[in-house]
């Protein structure tokens, strides 16, 4: 008996050991596609639904399951272009990505450094430290979140963008320090004893060798700082009280609360403006993004 | 040579300043906004802080209103579990299988696999959890898809019997994160296995029970623990949903959205210390029990 095409197809034989005709594995390979493409279809309708309806008049929208309008409209757009009651979409926008932009730049200089002491070093602690970097991963905000409420608020931080971005310069984003270490152990340790021989130290090490060669790891965590920041809303729903410092997200949940059920046409629209920068950073680097969720969970 | 040769060995030198240099800022975080707070709230559960007054010590009154009064906390516990239980396998069975699916060496592959990963990073946006609610509200697509069918159950959000399934429905969507894993530890498993199975006869249930399962336990046992830590503390779905409120009759209220309500709509800070700790303990006892029945279920490579 031999493994039929279904079996090859559901245990995922790997590539190279042929064992079937030429006109099978077209057939196969068909089969293949157009179950891959059904799947994907039913997955993402959601996400066309959304797009095809922020071009519909908003008596439509509950009416009509397909995400292609019978009746084209822009006036959602031009709706949602308002913004929030005093908020315009720009500052919402620009609230968004200055929050986003500093917690890239915090957590890739933070994790970076924390990452090589990690990878690289030998101290006293070592064991101890790494153990509860991992253990942090694991937290639930939650067990330190009032606390660190009652901090900022006693230095009148709340309100401002200051409690969403200040902790991402102090690596508090173990997840980014892991897989950061994850890369550097990857790396030839030959280099750092070639540098060490001529003379360099730690940092020069650091600057000269490792953080060149961990370009892809700092890339990694660009993106997905970006895209988790970006649609984080628990914290930015505590800290945000100032409206001036209000988010898409935020300003989204303030445009359902505000305005009544019927007008779902200007709420999808500004739902697909809330969702394109991510959309846009995943198309351009999506390989980066997969790669980086796949090497995180493994080479323990 | 001289006696002060160096001796032929490879030295690394402990670098013991440098070292608390580049931990600086990580050290600080780690001091200032972790284990403090962790101290922290588990000082205040034991209090009545309430933000703007000083904090009384009221012993374990808090947990005693959280285990012997508090209702709606044990209805918020009931319908968490409910979730985990729920939405953690079938999101794992759906990730699994799909990266079966796709684990052939066909050209389209890696755009198959980034474009089931894409509702990973949508999922957790407001945007999303509104497309959601209109999606599964009286009259929109799945109830009227469902009708044509002669099922009638109504508006899915407003019924408290279904409401929580809305979510896990949009768990489930985000199957991509846990399937990209998998795939990756797919690759590692050696043909030549499935070569031997497949020589010795086995079919298809065999070999996946015989070959495939237990050389990929070790990343099934990863997914299933990092996945149940995150549903233990979904929020922004159930937040959107159900506009803030955890409704209908509290059958969406997470344990995470009552904890908010507790600290930032009635300002019971200690009270939800409370039960952020207990959070911590019940997530610290399941990841210990998985932990535990790992051994007779994960197999790793070199362990005969």
């Amino acid at each position: 008996m031999t493994v039929s095409t279904e079996t090859a197809l559901a245990i995922g034989i790997p590539p190279g050991r042929p064992r079937r005709r030429p006109a099978q594995k077209t057939v196969g390979s068909v089969v293949w596609h157009v179950v891959c493409i059904v799947l994907l279809a039913g997955l993402l309708y959601p996400v066309f639904w959304l797009l095809g309806s922020s071009f519909k008049p908003g008596t439509e929208i509950l009416a009509n399951a397909s995400p292609i309008p019978w009746e084209w409209t822009f006036d959602n757009y031009a709706v949602a272009m308002q913004g929030v009651g005093p908020l315009s979409l720009w500052q919402l926008f620009a609230n968004s990505m200055s929050i986003s932009i500093l917690t890239v730049v915090g957590n890739v200089f933070s994790c970076a450094l924390a990452a090589f002491a990690f990878a690289r070093l030998k101290f006293r602690g070592r064991g101890f430290l790494f153990g509860f970097m991992i253990m942090t991963i694991m937290l639930p905000m939650h067990v330190v979140l009032i606390p660190q409420f009652i901090i900022f608020n006693n230095l009148g931080m709340i309100g401002t963008i200051l409690p969403l971005v200040l902790p991402k310069f102090l690596a508090t984003e173990a997840f980014f320090v892991f897989l950061m270490m994850q890369f550097i152990r990857g790396i030839p340790r030959e280099l750092d004893e070639a540098a060490l021989i001529d003379g360099a130290g730690p940092f020069r090490t650091f600057g000269s060798i490792i953080l060149p060669l961990m370009r892809p790891s700092l890339v990694t965590t660009t993106i997905f700082s970006f895209i988790w920041s970006w649609d984080d809303f628990f914290p930015q729903l505590i800290y945000l009280q100032d409206p001036s410092t209000y988010t898409l997200q935020l300003g989204l949940r303030l445009f359902v609360d505000q305005t009544s059920a019927s007008s779902f046409g200007p709420m999808f629209a500004m739902s697909v403006l809330a969702i394109l920068p991510v959309v846009i950073f995943f198309a351009v680097f999506q390989r980066y993004l997969v790669d980086g969720m796949a090497t995180s969970g493994l080479k323990g | 040579m001289s006696a002060a040769a160096p001796p032929i060995r490879r030295v690394r030198p402990r670098y013991q300043n440098a070292a608390w240099v580049f931990l600086s800022p990580w050290i600080m975080g780690a001091a200032l906004l972790t284990i403090g707070p962790m101290i922290a709230s588990l000082v205040l559960s034991f209090t009545d802080y309430d933000l703007f007054g000083t904090p009384n010590f009221v012993g374990i009154d808090n947990y005693r209103r959280m285990f012997v009064e508090d209702q709606r906390f044990w209805g918020a516990v009931r319908v968490t579990l409910n979730y985990v239980i729920v939405a953690v396998p079938l999101k794992l069975a759906l990730a699994l299988g799909v990266a079966l699916l796709l684990n052939r060496p066909r050209k389209a592959q890696g755009f198959y696999r980034s474009a089931f990963y894409a509702p990973s990073l949508l999922g957790g946006s407001v945007a999303v959890a509104l497309v959601w609610r209109t999606l599964f509200t009286r009259d929109g697509t799945v109830d009227n898809t469902l009708s044509l069918f002669g099922v009638e159950l109504g508006g899915w959000i407003s019924n408290p019997s279904m409401a929580l399934y809305v979510l896990v429905t949009l768990a489930i969507w985000q199957f991509g994160a846990p399937m990209v894993i998998f795939l990756a530890g797919l690759k590692q498993v050696p043909g030549e296995l499935y070569d031997a199975a497949s020589v010795d006869g086995a079919g298809r249930w065999r070999t996946f029970w015989s070959v495939t399962w237990p050389l990929l336990s070790p990343v099934i046992f990863f997914n299933l623990v990092l996945e149940m830590i995150g549903a233990f503390q979904a929020f922004t779905g159930a937040y959107v949903v159900s506009g803030g409120r955890g409704g209908p009759i509290d059958s969406t209220l997470f344990y995470t959205l009552y904890l908010y309500d507790r600290a930032f709509t009635a300002f019971e800070m200690g009270y939800a210390s409370a039960m952020a700790w207990f959070l911590l303990v019940v997530i610290g006892v399941v990841t210990l029990l998985i932990f535990r029945s790992s051994q007779s279920w994960v197999h790793y490579a070199g362990d005969e």
